[in-house]
This record gives C-alpha cells, structure tokens and sequence, in this order.
C-alpha cells in the first residue's frame, strides 16, 4: 500500500488505491456512514467516479458503496 | 382467513425480502396500508408443515432500526409496539450471505429487542459460487437462533425454512449481542424504571426515537425529554457508539466462523459490466438506448394483444345487441358501460409490457447505476441522483413514485420531486397518446428501423422529461432549503432479473389498473351515457319530430337518417349542453365541445378520456355497425368545415394538453398525504394546469 499523506480524506483517493479510515470530521454523517459498515479501521477502495465526475464508488465491508465526494471528504484516511 | 401466527419478515434493501414472502404467500397476499402511514404493507398467508397457518408482513427493506425514512419507521413501530395488532409472534431476518457483515448490524439489533426470532441466510448459492464458506451451525450456536440456509431464487431450503417457522420457540432465545446498559446507563434505568420497561435497548430504542413514534403518549415522551436533558443525552453520538459496538461483536462473530477469498469472483463480473455501462460516453448512450427500445417495444409488442381485446369487445357488443331487446337499458349496458370498457381495456398490454420493464431495470440493479450517473445532473436542477427512480417510475404511474420519493432524505430535494413527478408521461396518458397518434401520424418507418409512431410516442416521453426538468430548476430558484443532502447508497452486484417476480408485477400491476380504472370507468360510463341520452326539456321529441317529417325520412337512407338524428340528439343532450358551455373557452385550443365533454369527465382519471370518446361516438353512431373508437375518430367529420375533426394539429393540441394537466385525483390525493399540506397539491395543479392550457394553444396554432 501506498503511503498517504497525513489527514488525507477518501475523496482525495484515486480511483484503484486503498484505505484505511481513521475517523470522521461530521457526526452526523458518520452514523449514516457507520451503519453501512463504513467504520474505523475498515479498507475502502475507490471503485470508479461517475461518469460526470461526482458522486464516487467505494467497496467497503465486502459490498459497492456510492456517495457523493462532499461525503466522502468527511472521511479521514490513516 | 385466520391465522394461528404471525410472522414478520426483515431484512436490508436488495437481500431478497420480496421474492422470500412471494414464495412463501404465492399469489395468496394482498397489498395495503400500515395504519395511519401510506407504507405498503404487504401481507399474506403460508401453510406451515404442521397444518397450522401463518400470516406472513413484509417489512421495509432497512440496514437499521434508526430510521432514515417514513418507510423505515414502520419496522421499529410494528416490531416493538405491543399494543399493535399487527406485532409479529416471530421475526424471519433475513440475511444476505454474501455481505453478512452489514446485514448482520440490523439482526443483532432486532435480536436485542428480545422478540422471537430466526435467521434466514439467503443468497447461499451465490455465497458458495464467490468461495465463501460459512459454517452455519457455529453461527447458529453463537447467536442462539436457528439459522436456516436458503437460496430464495432458486426456491432452495424453503421448505426447511417452514419448518423451522412452525417449530420456532415462544420465548426469545438469542443471546446478548452486546451490552446495551453501557452505553447509556442511568438513562437506559430512568426510562425502564418509569415506563415499566423490561427491555434495556427498547428504552434506549424509546430515548432515540420518542419524538417521531406515535405509540408512546405525549406525556412520556415529554417525560424522555426531561430524563435526556439530565443525564446530557447525545443520540447521534450514542448511535455511533452503538453502532461500533455491534460491529465489534460481528467482527468477533465471523472472524471464525466465515471464510471468504480476497476478492469475490462475482464482484470483478459485475465492476467489468460498469465499465461499460457506467462509461462517461457509452453510459449515457446505454442509457437512452434503453429507454428508446423500451417505448418501440410498448408500441410494437402490443399490438396483436390489442386488436385482439378490441375485437373481442366489438364482438361481445354486436352480440349483446342482438341478443337483449333495442331499449335505453341495453344501450347503457353494451354503449356505455362495455363501451366505456373496452376503451381502457386494450391497453393492458402496455401497461404490462411497461411494468415488466421496470421491475427488470430495478432487480437486475441497472436503476441504480443510472441514480449514480444521474447524480450530479440532477443536482444540477434541484433533484437527487435518487429522484431518477421516481421519474422513471412515473413513466407507469405518478401515484407509487411519489410515495418512493421517501427515500430522498433531503426534504427540497424530495419535495422538488413530487412536484415534477406527475409531468412524466404515466401510463394512463399511453392510451391517450396511442389513440392519438394512431390517428394523425403515419405507421411507416424512416430509416428501416424507427417505426414513425414510435418515434412521435418516444418524443412526448422525452418532451416530458425535459419539461419536469425545467419546471424541478424553477422550483429550485423559489423553494428555501432546510438542510444538507445526502446520497450514501448502495449499488448492488447485477443479478440476473428474476421473472417470476416480474410475472408478477405485471400481473399486479394490469390487475390493479383494472380493477382501479375499471370502478371510475364504469361509473363515469353510466353517468355520461345518461347525460348524453336525455336532453333538457323537450328537445329530444322536437328533433324526433323534425326528422320524421317527409323531407327527412324520403330525402336519406335510413342509416344516414339515423345518424343525422343522433347527433343532433347529442348536441342537445344535457352533455352536449355542457360541451357547449366550456366551448369557447377550449375554442382556441382547437377542440370541439365533444372533447370538451371529454375533458371534464378525464379530470378526475386521464384514462376516462378514451372511454368518454368511445362512449359519445357510440351513442351517436348507428347501433348496427360497432366499430373500434380509433375507427370512429378517424371518420368524426367537423360539420362546419367538413375536415376531419382530428388533425394533426388538434391531435397534438389534445396530446400536450394530457401531457401536462393534472387530470389524476389520485395523485392529488397522495401528493396531499405525502406533504401533509394542502398547498403542494393546490400549487401542482395551478402550474400545470396553466402550462397545459399554454403548451396546447401553442402547439395548435403552430401546426394549424
């Protein structure tokens, strides 16, 4: 795996590589995010980006997760 | 039918809840409403292997408890109020072997609200092909519920699985998951010790959700409110805790009991298809391609179907006529209300064809590829990658996509999409614009593979999407946002459709559209065919008299006489009265006071439209000769300038006309309930109205 750069969120990530999340910066979005076993310490893989650039496809826990970059910029990467 | 138990069947989106309840109801199962909600509460009933009987609920799909949606509130509701006559005895959860994890959160939750409950792994032959090997019995011991492999599409271990619902235990079995008391102990105290609680993730359950439940009382509620404030109760950060926590036993739960290779065979399969058809080229192309093939395929398939049902009708017609005595009673009967029939009835080929397209695009997955590629264009005008499902639902019917939009969390976004929904071409404006479009535009094809009509129906489809874009984009410059969207959603792998569940919403779907159109049709049938039999006065005997005179009945052949008197004799009923009222008002719209009289009865049901015009031309036709209505359009002469009545320019003055007006109750209705606020559906019906009068006044002095 590649080393990040400190605090680098999931929508920095490019499509392919994987990461690790450490924690979030918006409560509310994270319990949304939890529950779809979006959780610390999981591996997210950046999947694909829409064709017109927004939202993005992440696998996580085993399954294909969409959200929006604004989300995914909630999400801080080891 | 009374049932010895009742079982409630829960479980994420896309696990294969429906077909599970299809096989276990079959055809058995009827479609309502939870009490005081617009959820559709599915329900239906299964013989059990020991000769009892259980009433089986389908639940909402949900991922958790915490609701996200009205649809999803219901679960709680149902699963953990008592008093509710519709509370299960036992809960099926039903999990998706190939994505335990996640699904097992929604279990281990529901387990700890200690009602009865078993578990229903399903997708255990798509689990086997990825490598994933579970050992069942470990699961099964560590939970303490009996965990039951099934493949649902393959109709494989169901039959253990009702044995497993007739011999399941009174008493709640499962083991703790986790410890609930810690993460709010003194709150979790307060509220059992005051509302006699003995289930600690109830209460906790009760201090999330009291404000939004209806089946606790005002005063307790309060009550919470006052016990959160003292012990400084944060709910979302509770739920994070809790959530964590759940995971934590999950992880310790599968670590040794679920073996899955690195990467999932099926995963690769299904991201190889998106490389195409979510490609930023050949996505979109994809895309319209389908949608075009779609309506080609509504008109051309339908065809034989549909002469069959209206020969068929003509048929039984001729028969009747000359099987009952000629009097008013047998003309209401074969001209109005059969006549009125047969009108809608032709078009249940469209509408099946219609549906069963969409429940393929929504179980092979493909809908929700086209939420994702939507997403940021419809942002764009105010709409959700989300709203997409809706407007593509609202290509059948405007009234359950409006209830889908409840998925939309986003309270602008949502409203933005049931304001725009009902301007897509639903199916009841199909029979309309077929009729129409059979009348004016040639049945020829351009480029050897377009059919000309095709093309004209797959232009006002798309004119209508344009159209509720345009109008979602102004209602985004006038509405005020309340809070942030969001668009966390699940794209599941492509699976291949399974066809008994599209049998099955075509069959659904025609019945309900029959039954449904069929009431107001026939109803409106009768109503219509006595305002267009009697007149006001003595009229009808002055023009009875009139064409008795010898210049008449010498000068004409009798078939003609016939059809002189009958259409003055409409002109002069109490509908032809009322046509004439409205007249100068559609005048400049190029319609007549027959399509008057049309439009007034289509307002409360677009469909009636094509009913009324079978009905006025029947009643004005000679009774010997039954023809289809498109026949009797076609020959409608305006006797003023002798040109036919419907050109092409009052053909498409009709068509976008329907293609705006709100002429459907029932989704005034649901778009009341849906907004709780009578100013939504009194908005939506001013504006369309409106643009319906502009866009047809336009088309008609464009083409003139």
């Amino acid at each position: 795996m590649i080393k990040l750069k400190d605090n680098m969120t999931l929508s920095e990530l490019e499509p392919g590589s994987i990461g690790i999340v450490k924690e979030f910066t918006d409560l509310e979005m994270s319990v949304k995010l939890m529950e779809m076993g979006c959780l610390p310490g999981e591996a997210v893989t950046v999947c694909r980006v829409a064709p017109l650039g927004d939202p993005i496809a992440i696998n996580v826990s085993g399954y294909q997760l969409s959200l929006r970059k604004f989300e995914a910029s909630t999400i801080i990467l080891q | 039918m009374k049932a010895d138990t009742r079982v409630a069947i829960v479980g994420n989106p896309n696990t294969g809840k429906s077909t599970l309840f299809n096989i276990l109801t079959g055809l058995n199962q009827k479609i309502g409403n939870f009490p005081g909600v617009t959820v559709d509460k599915k329900t239906g009933y299964c013989l059990l292997p020991d000769g009892r009987t259980a009433e089986i609920i389908d639940l909402p799909g949900t991922y958790s408890l915490y609701p996200k949606s009205q649809d999803e509130s219901i679960v709680f509701s149902i699963l953990a109020d008592k008093s509710n006559p519709l509370t299960p005895d036992l809960v099926v959860v039903i999990l998706d072997a190939t994505n335990l994890k996640r699904n097992l959160l929604l279990y281990t939750q529901v387990a700890d609200l200690k009602i009865p409950v078993i578990a229903a792994l399903n997708m255990t032959d798509l689990s086997k092909k990825m490598g994933i090997v579970i050992d069942v019995d470990l699961v099964s011991k560590r939970l303490g519920v009996p965990v039951v492999s099934i493949s649902a599409r393959k109709n494989e271990g169901i039959d253990r699985l009702k044995q497993v619902i007739a011999f399941a235990n009174k008493v709640p079995l499962q083991r703790e998951s986790i410890d609930v008391k810690t993460i709010a102990p003194q709150l979790i105290d307060q509220i059992s010790e005051e509302l006699h609680l003995d289930n600690p993730y109830y209460a906790l359950q009760l201090a999330h959700q009291h404000e939004t439940i209806k089946f606790i009382s005002q005063a307790e509620s309060d009550r919470i409110e006052d016990i959160e404030k003292e012990f400084s109760f944060h709910s979302q950060k509770a739920q994070a805790t809790e959530t964590i926590a759940r995971y934590n036993f999950i992880n310790d739960l599968l670590y040794d009991t679920v073996k899955a290779p690195i990467t999932a065979q099926e995963e690769t399969t299904s991201n190889k298809i998106d490389k195409v058809l979510t490609h930023p080229v050949f996505g979109f192309i994809i895309f319209f391609g389908i949608l075009l093939f779609m309506f080609q395929s509504i008109f051309s398939w339908s065809a034989y179907p549909m002469e069959l049902i209206a020969d068929g009708f003509v048929w039984v017609q001729n028969n009747l006529h000359h099987m009952l005595p000629a009097g008013p009673l047998t003309g209401l009967l074969v001209d109005g209300v059969i006549g009125g029939l047969s009108g809608v009835m032709v078009f249940i080929p469209q509408i099946a064809i219609l549906f069963a397209f969409i429940s393929i695009l929504e179980d092979t997955g493909y809908m929700s590829r086209v939420t994702f590629m939507m997403d940021k264009l419809m942002r764009k005008v105010g709409l959700n990658g989300k709203s997409v499902v809706p407007l593509i639902g609202g290509f059948a019917c405007a009234v359950p996509s409006i209830m889908s939009t409840r998925t939309i969390e986003n309270w602008k976004d949502r409203m933005i999409t049931i304001m725009v929904t009902p301007l897509v071409t639903c199916s009841a404006r199909l029979p309309i614009y077929i009729l129409l479009i059979g009348l004016v535009v040639p049945n020829r094809n351009v480029w050897w593979v377009f059919n000309m009509q095709g093309l004209a129906l797959t232009g006002m489809y798309v004119f209508s999407l344009i159209s509720a874009v345009i109008v979602a984009y102004v209602f985004k410059l006038i509405l005020k946002g309340r809070e942030r969207g969001y668009f966390i959603m699940e794209i599941p792998v492509y699976r291949m459709p399974r066809w008994k569940n599209v049998a099955f919403s075509m069959y659904e779907r025609s019945k309900t559209f029959v039954v449904q159109a069929g009431k107001v049709i026939i109803a409106v049938s009768v109503i219509l065919w006595v305002l267009a039999s009697y007149g006001p006065g003595d009229r009808f005997a002055q023009i009875e008299k009139k064409f008795s005179q010898p210049q008449y009945t010498q000068g004409l052949k009798p078939d003609d006489l016939t059809r002189a008197m009958n259409s003055e004799k409409l002109e002069n009923s109490y509908a032809g009265v009322l046509g004439h009222t409205i007249e100068p008002v559609i005048k400049p719209l190029g319609f007549d006071w027959k399509i008057g009289i049309a439009l007034i009865t289509s307002f409360a049901a677009r469909e009636v439209f094509v009913g009324t015009m079978a009905t006025i031309y029947s009643v004005e036709g000679s009774a010997e000769k039954m023809e289809s209505v498109q026949q009797k359009m076609k020959t409608a002469v305006n006797p003023q300038t002798g040109q036919p009545v419907f050109s092409l320019a009052v053909a498409f003055s009709l068509m976008m006309f329907y293609a705006f007006a709100m002429q459907c109750a029932s989704t005034v209705a649901v778009v009341y309930r849906e907004t709780k606020d009578w100013r939504w559906p009194a908005v939506q019906f001013a504006y369309m109205t409106v643009l319906a009068y502009a866009a047809s006044f336009v088309a008609y002095h464009l083409l003139k």
